[in-house]
């Protein structure tokens, strides 16, 4: 249900044109959106969609997060790989961080913020510790925390999605 | 209008360059894959930004729903790349720590030492 009503809406926000929706268009909107759940139920039939992701606080949170603090890292993160590849002076290492986060979604956004920074860089993740193994480009501290890395983003994701 | 969006675009252009020239200057491939992120987060980013600007100034214009729609599938690109773009270098980095290539000139490797310790993959 919640895959039919978001690929329904989708359709109908890629094809509106600025303008009233034809009717005709909304036709074809509700049979895609059907055609697409039965495809997601054939192709992962254990697929479960947690309806917290629905909440609307949740996400205006998501939105705040990401044109607050993840743009503000994002650039930042940016310039510093920036210099980094003028001058060449690098530092890496993969280090072990602790996350303190139980929920799968949480622990995905967290490991997709840090490999969308530059900077650092999700390498594995082990899912019974919840740790992240992160490859850093410019190891400061072998034995650091979370907040060394990704700053308040484990927050924020706990905020978000859990 | 047009000087901002000469700007977006320059600005875009100028990151992916940085990019590009870190392929060169980068010694392993974790290294690497932080300049290729640094395309398309920034880089990226902004040429898309100037199209949505470029596309909502037309709007404006005449009131032509085309550049609505120009707009709101570039929003859509955008988003589809920021969601592939962190989940394909993940794919990448975790592929080939599992192949055995180890990071150059690397100050510390916990992946490895547990790998070690425990006597096989972690997940």
């Amino acid at each position: 249900m919640v895959i039919f009503v978001a690929s329904a809406l989708t359709y109908l926000l890629l094809v509106w044109a600025g303008g009233a929706i034809e009717w005709l268009e909304v036709v074809i909107a509700i049979v895609f959106g059907g055609l697409m759940a039965v495809m997601a139920r054939r192709w992962n039939p254990d697929i479960t969609l947690r309806h917290s992701w629905l909440n609307p606080i949740r996400l205006a949170r998501f939105v705040v997060y990401l044109f607050g603090p993840f743009l503000f890292a994002l650039i930042q993160a940016n310039l510093d790989v920036a210099m980094r590849v003028i001058t060449g002076k690098i530092n890496p290492g993969i280090v072990r961080i602790p996350t303190g986060l139980n929920g799968d979604g949480a622990l995905t956004l967290l490991a997709n913020s840090i490999t969308l920074t530059p900077g650092t860089l999700t390498v594995d993740a082990n899912d019974k510790s919840r740790e992240l193994y992160i490859h850093w480009i410019n190891v400061t501290n072998e034995k650091p925390g979370a907040e060394d890395i990704c700053g308040t983003f484990p927050k924020w994701a706990r905020r978000i999605a859990e | 209008m047009v000087f901002a969006i000469g700007i977006l675009l320059g600005i875009g252009l100028i990151f992916n360059v940085l990019g590009t020239i870190s392929l060169y200057r980068f010694p392993d491939v974790y290294t690497r894959l932080h300049g290729t992120t640094k395309c398309t987060t920034f880089g990226s980013l902004f040429t898309s930004a100037a199209v949505v600007v470029y596309g909502l100034s037309r709007y404006f214009d005449g009131y032509d729903g085309r550049f609505v729609t120009l707009s709101l599938h570039v929003v859509v690109a955008i988003l589809a790349l920021l969601i592939s773009n962190a989940t394909g270098a993940h794919a990448l980095a975790r592929a080939s720590h599992r192949s055995g290539i180890m990071p150059l000139y690397a100050v510390v490797d916990h992946l490895a030492e547990d790998e070690k310790n425990k006597g096989g993959r972690i997940s």
